[in-house]
């Protein structure tokens, strides 16, 4: 990745031309504000957009406006600018987008911010716009200075062609004409025919840097006279530090300084990280574990049971579904619950900052730059513009670098020391500081008639609500709308529905968005019921899905796709069984057939997975398998062995040993198919996430005739069953 | 002063013997291609060669090495075999977000090293101490093979 441009004055043209484009309002998020005309400026630079820049040299820059956690957004995005800027890809370089929300917001999230797959949605039409731009102004620079008309030149390579009288100019000797040329006012775009770089495999342009050691993550940053740390916090939520062991910290060789962050947590701070966490050991720190102190799992768990007793929020209601129930042929009810979840990252959380009376740096992987700059300029009271953020690759995130408070305890340690520092979690600090998927206790009945047919279905859920503290503008009137997502709207036509929302907010534990989000959820308890409405009925489970799918064209068509490509129906040997989930989440449509065996004594051995998505138009079909097949993998991975516990209002969970991650010999073989037509691209990044789980819990009934209701599945529940 | 031998180059470093090697190259020496992921052997996100063979740098006492050589991912495409399996991880576009990619890609190494053409079988046993938390292991395995027949 390149280094960030220093800030540069943008020009009076540039403002003009700002000016201009958000005048017209024509184009939502192209305009180019002081801090993208910082990342994008330079002197001599076309910078039509926040996005494009063109130097005189014919260096040719794209700004990222999401962040690089693994999902390969850069290339993809990179594609889309460059199919219409009439670009290569080996002709760029990607540059991550500085924090400001105007030019880089997604309007689904509410912020500049990488996540709830919403990437190439977000960017489906602002990208190819934004190149296209580039491109028109640069042709009609070229056709001005060989005064020709502009519909008799082309663009291709980064060249602008005058075929009849064989001249080519390059975009770079072009630059400073075409950022005198006027914004267009309207922007044609390709159609799907004309594509030339979107829909193929191109190759990722991060790869390279991530096979040789080279790329930088945020962990791997160094900067001239910084020193290592790492730090204790408080292990229950609310506990304060009661005292330590300075001395014997300080004794440690390499061991500069202890720095406490008020009573909530301590660094110790020295010329590496050994001499950091050699300190730390030393320094021993004693906690007073606060209100939070008693809490246990088991009673979060009581809690949940209680209120989720009682009516909760409406989220959906279509006719009379209680009454619908109670008139039924069959009646069947059941209660899912899904375990509070750790993300576990590769790469331990970390952030590296340089805090000065008049300025700070920055320099962190974050899904979220804007939360980042406001997170260091509050600690240190500074003006937000006075904190610059890098942005450097996440190894991997899922979710967790969403939230800031590990930026919020570094500042306030930051600051009270004058060299740049990088502080860096253990293993054990980040998994039991982390902000955890919630708990969800889930209740759902449903009736069916004689022909085994559903007539009623009604699902209360009960949970915390990550909206109402992340997003609070979402939260509307007590509903949560990502705590009941993909369960207020399953594929199905039910002809009664009751579905509601009690919100519960666990004592001690913060809760946060993890990948796959409220899909991951309730997904897994939609499609685990169907399942068993199935075998109630005694049906096919593909059967009984399709007949309630006569409007649902996609969705049926993926599901047939995926039952087909599995041999769904085959033998399989004695102890082996396929399970299939269905869903429609993050725009796409996906189905997913799980083949286990299942031993005698209970262990489970994931064999095949066999996905069949449709996710519209391809921006880059090897990316999308990627998505799907490590989604999938992080879901299964998660369905078979993690939970995080509490005891005593501490996490019981601390690294790898006891939070378990799917390994190479455990992980299933797996294929994607993916139904190729024109509609509008969806997301992929967590579609094979929330698939996991409940084509691994019914693939499990199949071998077993066991219907396991609770995650995750390998916790002793089939050897006592 | 502790001396060691990392990619065929000596470094004199004047570091604790008990402090393991991962946090020499990373801290000391700058060399950041070697990643920290669990600190308790665990993960393999720090794997290196010392003399060859696959180890864990986060529990490798700088002082007990004698001055037998390490390789790290930095060097590792000067070798035949690295060098193959790093191409076929571009080939089969293995990588995601890439942090545990230089461990995978050190302990894929080592396997092709004792065995030219794994079986399904051994690639599990060389590489099951790799953790991927973003699933790349269909593509691993079949980066393996593709490294074998290269």
């Amino acid at each position: 990745m390149d280094a960030p441009n220093p800030a540069t004055q943008p020009s009076r043209r540039s403002l003009l031309q700002a000016g201009l484009l958000a005048g017209g309002g024509l184009f939502i998020g192209l305009r180019l504000t002081s801090a993208a005309q910082a990342a994008v400026g330079g002197a001599n630079a076309f910078t039509p957009n926040a996005f494009v820049r063109i130097t005189a040299d014919g260096v040719i820059t794209l700004i990222m406006p999401q962040a690089e956690v693994g999902q390969g957004i850069y290339t993809s995005a990179a594609m889309l600018i460059a199919e219409e800027l009439e670009v290569g890809l080996d002709q760029i370089t990607v540059q991550a987008a500085p924090p400001d929300l105007a030019a880089y917001f997604d309007p689904t999230l509410g912020d500049q911010a990488t996540g709830g797959s919403n990437s190439i949605r977000s960017d489906w039409m602002r990208l190819r716009e934004a190149g296209a731009a580039a491109r028109i102004m640069m042709i009609a620079a070229a056709a001005a200075r060989w005064h020709v008309a502009v519909a008799d030149c082309r663009a291709e390579r980064g060249m602008v062609h005058h075929d009849a009288t064989r001249r080519t100019l390059g975009y770079g000797a072009l630059a400073t004409e075409a950022a005198g040329e006027r914004l267009p006012q309207t922007i044609p775009l390709k159609l799907p025919g004309q594509f030339r770089l979107i829909g193929t495999n191109a190759k990722r342009l991060d790869t390279p840097s991530k096979v040789d050691g080279s790329a930088v993550f945020g962990i791997d940053f160094m900067v001239p006279g910084m020193r290592f740390g790492t730090l204790a916090i408080t292990p229950v939520k609310g506990g304060r530090l009661l005292q330590m062991n300075e001395a014997a910290a300080r004794a440690v060789p390499g061991v500069q300084d202890v720095i406490r962050a008020g009573d909530q947590a301590v660094a110790v701070i020295g010329a590496h990280m050994w001499a950091a966490k050699q300190g730390l050991d030393a320094l021993a720190p004693v906690w007073d574990a606060g209100p939070a102190g008693a809490v246990t799992t088991a009673a979060l768990i009581a809690d949940m049971d209680q209120t989720s007793q009682h009516p909760g929020v409406i989220a959906r209601q279509q006719g009379d579904a209680a009454g619908a129930i109670s008139a039924a042929a069959t009646k069947l009810s059941a209660i899912y619950q899904l375990p509070f979840l750790s993300h576990c990252p590769m790469e331990p959380l970390n952030c590296t900052l340089h805090i000065r009376p008049d300025a700070a740096d920055l320099w962190v992987g974050t899904q979220v730059p804007v939360r980042a700059q406001k997170a260091v300029a509050n600690a240190c009271g500074l003006p937000p513009e006075k904190v610059t953020v890098t942005n450097l690759y996440m190894g991997g995130a899922f979710g967790r670098r969403l939230d800031i408070d590990s930026i919020e305890v570094a500042a306030e340690i930051a600051k009270q020391v004058s060299y740049p520092l990088k502080l860096a979690w253990t293993r054990e600090e980040d998994l039991r500081h982390d902000y955890y998927r919630p708990y969800y206790y889930d209740r759902v009945s449903a009736g069916l008639d004689a022909g085994g047919k559903i007539v009623g279905w009604t699902h209360r859920i009960t949970g915390s609500s990550v909206t109402a503290r992340w997003a609070p503008a979402g939260f509307k009137n007590g509903l949560d709308p990502d705590a009941v997502e993909c369960a207020a709207e399953t594929p199905y036509e039910l002809p009664a529905m009751l579905v509601d929302y009690v919100r519960n907010e666990p004592m001690g534990v913060n809760t946060g968005w993890w990948r796959g989000v409220g899909p991951t959820h309730n997904i897994f308890v939609v499609e685990s019921f169907v399942d068993e409405l199935a075998a109630t009925a005694k049906q096919d489970p593909v059967a009984f899905r399709r007949a309630m799918l006569r409007n649902n064209p996609r969705a049926l068509a993926v599901l047939n796709l995926a039952a087909e490509k599995s041999g769904w129906g085959g033998q399989l040997p004695a102890g082996s069984g396929r399970g299939i989930s269905l869903q429609f989440a993050f725009g796409s449509y996906l189905s997913c057939v799980m083949e286990v065996q299942v031993s005698a004594g209970g262990e489970i051995s994931l064999r095949r997975a066999v996905v069949a998505v449709d996710c519209g138009m391809a921006v880059n079909p090897d990316t999308i398998r990627a998505q799907i097949e490590g989604g999938l993998i992080l879901g299964l991975s998660t369905a078979l062995y993690n939970e995080v516990t509490l005891s005593a209002g501490a996490i019981d969970q601390s690294n790898f040993h006891d939070y378990r991650a799917l390994r190479i010999d455990e992980a299933p073989a797996i294929e994607v198919f993916r139904l190729e037509n024109q509609e509008t691209p969806g997301g992929v990044g967590e579609t094979g996430t929330a698939a996991a789980a409940p084509a691994l819990g019914n693939a499990i009934f199949a071998a077993t005739g066991h219907r396991l209701r609770r995650l995750p599945f390998a916790n002793g529940q089939l050897q006592g069953a | 002063m502790i001396q060691l031998l990392i990619n065929g180059q000596s470094h004199a470093v004047d570091v604790p013997p008990d402090m393991p090697l991962l946090w020499v190259l990373r801290d000391v020496l700058g060399m950041t291609g070697t990643k920290f992921g669990c600190g308790i052997a665990q993960c393999g996100a720090c794997t290196v060669h010392l003399a060859g063979e696959p180890v864990r740098s986060c529990l490798l006492p700088v002082g007990s090495l004698a001055n037998q050589a390490v390789t790290t991912i930095e060097a590792i495409g000067q070798t035949i075999n690295g060098r193959k399996v790093q191409q076929a991880w571009l080939a089969r576009e293995v990588v995601q977000c890439g942090y545990c990619q230089s461990g995978q890609i050190m302990s894929a190494t080592a396997l092709l090293n004792h065995t030219p053409t794994p079986s399904d079988a051994d690639i599990d046993v060389a590489m099951a101490g790799n953790i991927c938390r973003c699933g790349t292991y269909v593509r691993i395995r079949d980066a393996i093979h593709l490294a074998a027949t290269a």
